[in-house]
């Protein structure tokens, strides 16, 4: 049962038990990160694309198949889609031997095929001479790739993966990365993998999806959506705090610049001469755009937006200080993060003074949340 | 000792473990993972013989099943004795008295599968029949293995509603546990006694074996304990 290459077309709709309206779509060959906070619907949305739950309305297709059109009353049950599942914490039958949990997936083969193919995949996951042993006489790491043989074995349309990297150790999570990154450009079906980690998804992932409480926040290149969030939602959920409030000053195209009223400050921030002047606006600046000196130790950019600031709190977490500051002329604090050497050698501490250069190109207008 | 009431007894339990244990391995799965309105009360109902006095059970078994109900008649006329004080009437009333015994291990051994190995047996192509045989009902065996030695053992034991339903005919309805009574009724300890160690010997050794064995499955496969 070889299936072919395919793409994914997913949009569905439902208001109960757990309310989705959700956009995806996902290419032959890409990697799909469908990320969001815990109860934002992304298992549930991997459910329906496998055939394990049944949503209320839309469509789902994979390969030119129609796997469940609401208005034409089409549903292919999971055994019917021909899919590569890993849940999140493999879902292996633990009774089985390694090699008997893949072979469960090939029962469609004759029973020679099927060990052949099944030792194959145990070998291409690096597990050779473990295919008698139970999935509790395995690492977590082990076990997951006996799921991913298992998935894979099975010649599916698509690979779901569901959190797969939840359960390991940051050691061996590391290794899965790079794993995953190679068989990833040897397949050519789409993966579908939802997780809560931002890195996993820079790391791993062509394409990312925002999910928040089931709804699709915002699609695109992972980078892209890190830096550029549609709205302050998806800001948040990138990880971005400083979000601020403001009004289009003035455009300025031989510059390429917008700038920004901020308060009592103008701010320079990259072309956007389709917002009229005038408009309020919601505008973030990721922490990589954030750079801190104390003064009398100028080694900052050459930037239009230069600010003086006072240094609020001070909180030394890990290897870094993440400190809260309050620019002259605006209330909302500026929060950024250095490394701890950095913030001893500059003696940030509370209630000191020092310059902020906040880099033109990170500063982002939220298109969605502008004033109409 | 009353050889004849012991080998009645084995063979109500024998009869009741085959014709109940198949039902009740369906009706068990259906309640661990089926949603369906009225379902607290399916399983209420199910566990109402643990909780009401033998007697009580077997007094609404002797008027439903008795020969002025509707079920009595019908068997009447169609087999020629009624269900009452005839082996097959204890048959169904033991069926009956041990559905519990039967459904709720079994029950909570489906319950104990994750949903995500259910989940990747779909997945993998799996249908229905052979994700429970090769998937479910290998990791559920331990529940299986008790609902059978606790239906078979309760059976052995089973006094109040098979003296309700069955009375005490020789041959016919007389177990081992109303022949013990009858010899302590007659002053015969000697004998009540031996029969009462055979049974609490039986049921010692049938119970420890169960239990053995599940906990050597689940240490096995690293599941939990039922």
């Amino acid at each position: 049962m070889a299936c072919p290459s395919s793409k994914l077309e997913f949009a569905v709709e439902q208001s109960a038990p757990i309310p989705i309206s959700a956009g995806i779509d996902c290419e032959s060959g890409q990697l799909l990160a469908l990320v969001g906070p815990s109860g934002s619907g992304k298992s549930t949305l991997l459910r329906m694309i496998a055939g394990l739950s049944r949503p209320q309305a839309g469509r789902i297709a994979c390969g030119g198949t129609v796997w469940f059109d609401a208005a034409k009353d089409i549903f292919l049950s999971p055994q019917q889609r021909c899919i590569g599942y890993v849940p999140q914490h493999y879902g292996l039958f633990p009774h089985m031997s390694a090699l008997d949990n893949v072979r469960a997936g090939l029962h469609h083969l004759a029973p020679a095929e099927q060990l052949r193919r099944a030792i194959e995949w145990l070998a291409r996951v690096h597990l050779d001479g473990l295919e008698q042993r139970r999935p509790a006489e395995l690492s977590g790491g082990q076990q997951q790739r006996v799921a991913v043989a298992r998935a894979l074995a099975r010649d599916p349309t698509i690979l779901l993966l569901d959190e797969p990297f939840s359960a390991v150790d940051r050691t061996t999570r590391e290794s899965l990365y790079f794993e995953l990154a190679q068989l990833k450009r040897e397949l050519a079906i789409p993966v579908v993998m939802v997780t809560h980690d931002l890195n996993e998804a820079l790391l791993l992932a062509d394409q990312m999806t925002l999910l928040t409480i089931g709804k699709t926040l915002q699609s695109g290149l992972p980078y892209a959506v890190m830096a550029q969030p549609v709205n302050e939602a998806a800001a948040q959920q990138v990880g971005i705090r400083n979000i601020f409030d403001g009004e289009i000053a003035s455009h300025d195209a031989i510059a390429r610049l917008t700038w920004l009223r901020v308060g009592a400050l103008m701010l320079a921030s990259p072309l956007r001469p389709r917002i009229l002047p005038g408009t309020r606006i919601r505008w973030v600046i990721p922490n990589s755009g954030v750079r801190l000196r104390a003064v009398g130790r100028d080694y900052l950019p050459i930037s239009h937006n230069r600010f003086e600031v006072t240094i609020q709190t001070v909180l030394p977490i890990g290897n870094e200080v993440r400190l809260t500051a309050r620019m002259d002329g605006i209330d909302a604090p500026l929060h950024a993060q250095v490394p701890i050497r950095l913030a001893d050698e500059l003696h940030l501490a509370p209630g000191n003074r020092t310059t902020v250069v906040l880099l033109e190109k990170a500063v982002h207008i939220l298109p969605q949340d502008c004033e109409r | 000792m009353e050889w004849p009431a012991l080998w009645l007894s084995l063979k109500l339990a024998m009869l009741t473990v085959l014709l109940l244990l198949p039902a009740a391995l369906f009706a068990g799965r259906a309640l661990a993972y089926r949603r369906f309105w009225g379902r607290p009360l399916v399983e209420a109902l199910l566990a109402v013989p643990l909780v009401l006095p033998p007697t009580v059970v077997g007094y609404y078994l002797l008027v439903g099943l008795g020969g002025q109900s509707l079920i009595g008649q019908w068997v009447a006329n169609w087999s020629g004795h009624t269900l009452v004080f005839h082996f097959s009437g204890l048959v169904i009333a033991s069926i009956i008295v041990n559905i519990p015994f039967a459904v709720q291990p079994i029950q909570r051994a489906f319950e104990a599968i994750p949903r995500e190995v259910r989940d990747a047996a779909a997945c993998c192509g799996m249908s229905f029949w052979r994700t429970l045989l090769t998937v479910e009902l290998p990791l559920a065996w331990p529940g299986v293995l008790t609902a059978l030695v606790l239906t078979f053992a309760h059976t052995l034991g089973e006094f109040g509603v098979v003296l309700m339903v069955g009375g005490s005919i020789p041959g016919e309805t007389k177990t081992i546990a109303i022949a013990i009574y009858d010899r302590v009724q007659a002053f015969d300890f000697d004998a009540a006694g031996r029969m009462s160690l055979l049974l609490l010997v039986f049921s010692i050794a049938v119970l420890a074996l169960a239990n053995g064995l599940s906990r050597r499955f689940g240490r096995r496969h690293g599941l939990p304990e039922l």
